[in-house]
């Protein structure tokens, strides 16, 4: 069985419907891609899979044995009231929440944990500075570190680089296939980056009118993907 | 001064001024420890009907000629705040007006029972002590005086026993439910403990005054504090310091306990403002 099945999917937010009959599935290990226009429902659809927002219809369903605590998540935005005092350790640890069950308090692995993945993401210098007070940048440094501390199985990343200077996004793409190809991580990913989703990703999902889903080399000869770039070339 | 410093070691002998100021800094206390959660989260509202709540249940009780009042506002307090938090979750105006309708709501029948069924013939020191406090927290008796001690050390353990929890459902909801962590438990948990945070403080400051009780705390540590931990113990040791201080204050001056703690409480945050914007400028 996959590790993620969506049958005949509509969702939306407050009854107005923005994607329907939207059937994929994703199976373990696999790196999916979704991309397509601003406002074609890519956030929302992480959501609804993530159970943060009910579908209008259809049914999402996990197999494997995936369980909810094994998902990692990185948000496009976090709204973060201006006054929230928060460590950078704090908001990276408390990506550990979901291995703690019942326990009040964390572990010596989870703390370390925490800390290889402040240092991943090149935040060690950081540690103690307060959230708020980071560039944009830093803050989805800190937002990224938090959901690898997150991920067992599956981490759904709503564009990871967006806001990253160019080292450290190709650092990114790096670590997000290591995750993949090393530890068996299954990857969903939204990206507007068409050029690195087919150099990673193994199937897209590209949701604009109508959409289209299978493995990147059918993607690259359908007439999405070039409906796309021809839109893209004429708006420009 | 050596004549203040003798009254208050003639009072100290007292038990009951002793059990006062236990009382009175364990409440100061766990009033504190959510305020951060309250300030940041949309439970402010919640916290404000809610003691509102508490003040028509206690006039309830009153009218019922309950000998001890508490355990009946304790558990209306709380089934209103998961009624509150149920409605508050539906769409937000529901919400809020769900909210001001109970409060407000509350309010009146609060006074109108006072009204019409009081036994009393002082009916508006009656009201004004249920809304601003008992004149001193030394006419409690030693019922309350055990039933507020119980439950403030309840409060302070469940706090820590989920602080991580609640630092992760504040902080950021979405996440925390994206990834498994059952915050609607937890939500659930911040209420109900809010609701007997309310219900103690009542009786230090009265209904109208616990949420200075429980904010300003939390907004003078978030001044000079950047970290979730930080301001948590900061807030603790303020709020405690001022209740202390508005409690030693109230003895010797014979001010009411509840605006004299609430007044040190608005020193105390000015100080902490200043100081804020010292080292804001400084590191700028
Ligand atoms: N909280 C909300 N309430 C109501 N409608 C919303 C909400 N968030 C998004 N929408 C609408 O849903 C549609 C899809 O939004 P979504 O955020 O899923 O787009 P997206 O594909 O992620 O776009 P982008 O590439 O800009 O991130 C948009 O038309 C948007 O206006
Ligand atoms: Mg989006």
């Amino acid at each position: 069985m996959s590790l993620l099945t969506c049958r005949d999917l509509s969702l939306g937010y407050d009854g107005n419907v923005i994607l329907k009959g939207l059937s994929f599935s994703v199976e373990s290990g696999d790196y999916l891609c979704i991309v397509g226009e601003n406002g074609s429902g890519k956030s929302t659809l992480m959501k609804t899979i993530l159970g943060l927002l009910a579908p209008f219809g259809g049914s999402i369903r996990t197999g494997d044995g995936l369980q909810p605590d094994e998902i990692g998540y990185l948000p496009q935005q976090t709204v973060v009231q201006k006054d929230f005092p928060a460590s950078v350790w704090e908001i990276v640890l408390s990506g550990c929440g979901n291995r703690m069950g019942l326990r009040p308090f964390y572990n010596k692995e989870e703390k370390r944990i925490a800390r290889e993945n402040i240092e991943r993401m090149g935040l060690t210098p950081l540690i103690k500075r307060c959230y708020r007070e980071l560039s944009g940048g830093q803050q989805q440094r800190v937002l990224l570190a938090r959901a690898l501390c997150a991920t067992k199985k599956m981490i759904l990343l709503d564009e990871p680089v967006s806001g990253l200077d160019p080292k450290v996004t190709s650092g990114m793409y790096a670590l997000i296939e290591d995750l993949n190809k090393s530890d068996g991580i299954t990857v969903i990913m939204i990206s507007h980056d068409i050029g690195a989703a087919a150099k990673y990703a193994d199937h897209i999902l590209h949701i604009g009118d109508g959409y289209f889903f299978g493995t990147k080399d059918e993607y690259l000869k359908s007439d999405m993907y070039r409906g796309f770039f021809k839109g893209g070339e004429s708006d420009g | 001064m050596a004549e203040l410093f003798e009254k208050l070691t003639m009072y100290l002998q007292y038990p009951f001024v002793r059990y006062a100021f236990i009382v009175g800094v364990l409440i100061a206390l766990c009033s504190s420890l959510l305020g951060v959660t309250l300030v940041l989260k949309r439970f402010s509202f919640i916290g404000d009907g809610l003691s509102h709540v508490a003040f028509g249940a206690m006039a309830i009780a009153a009218v019922a000629g309950l000998t001890n009042e508490m355990p009946l506002v304790l558990v209306i307090t709380v089934i209103s705040a998961v009624l509150l938090l149920r409605t508050g979750q539906n769409t937000k105006i529901k919400g809020d007006a769900a909210v001001a309708m109970i409060s407000v709501g509350a309010l009146a029948i609060g006074y109108l029972l006072m009204n019409i069924f009081s036994k009393s013939s002082n009916l508006s020191g009656d009201v004004c002590s249920t809304l601003f406090g008992s004149t001193s927290i030394l006419t409690l008796t030693k019922t309350e005086v055990w039933f507020s001690a119980i439950f403030s050390l309840l409060v302070i353990a469940v706090f820590i026993f989920f602080y991580n929890k609640i630092f992760s459902v504040t902080f950021d909801e979405s996440f925390a439910r994206a990834t498994g962590i059952k915050a609607g438990l937890y939500n659930l948990i911040i209420a109900v403990v809010i609701a007997v945070i309310i219900v103690l403080a009542m009786n230090l400051v009265g209904s109208l005054l616990i949420t200075a009780l429980v904010i300003f705390p939390a907004l003078s540590a978030m001044r000079v504090f950047k970290s979730f931990k930080a301001v948590t113990i900061c807030s603790a040791a303020f709020s405690v310091s001022c209740a202390l201080l508005g409690i030693l204050i109230s003895i010797l001056a014979g001010t009411p306990v509840g605006s004299t703690i609430v007044a040190v409480d608005i020193v105390g945050f000015f100080i902490f403002f200043t100081a804020g914007s010292l080292k804001g400028g400084v590191k700028r």
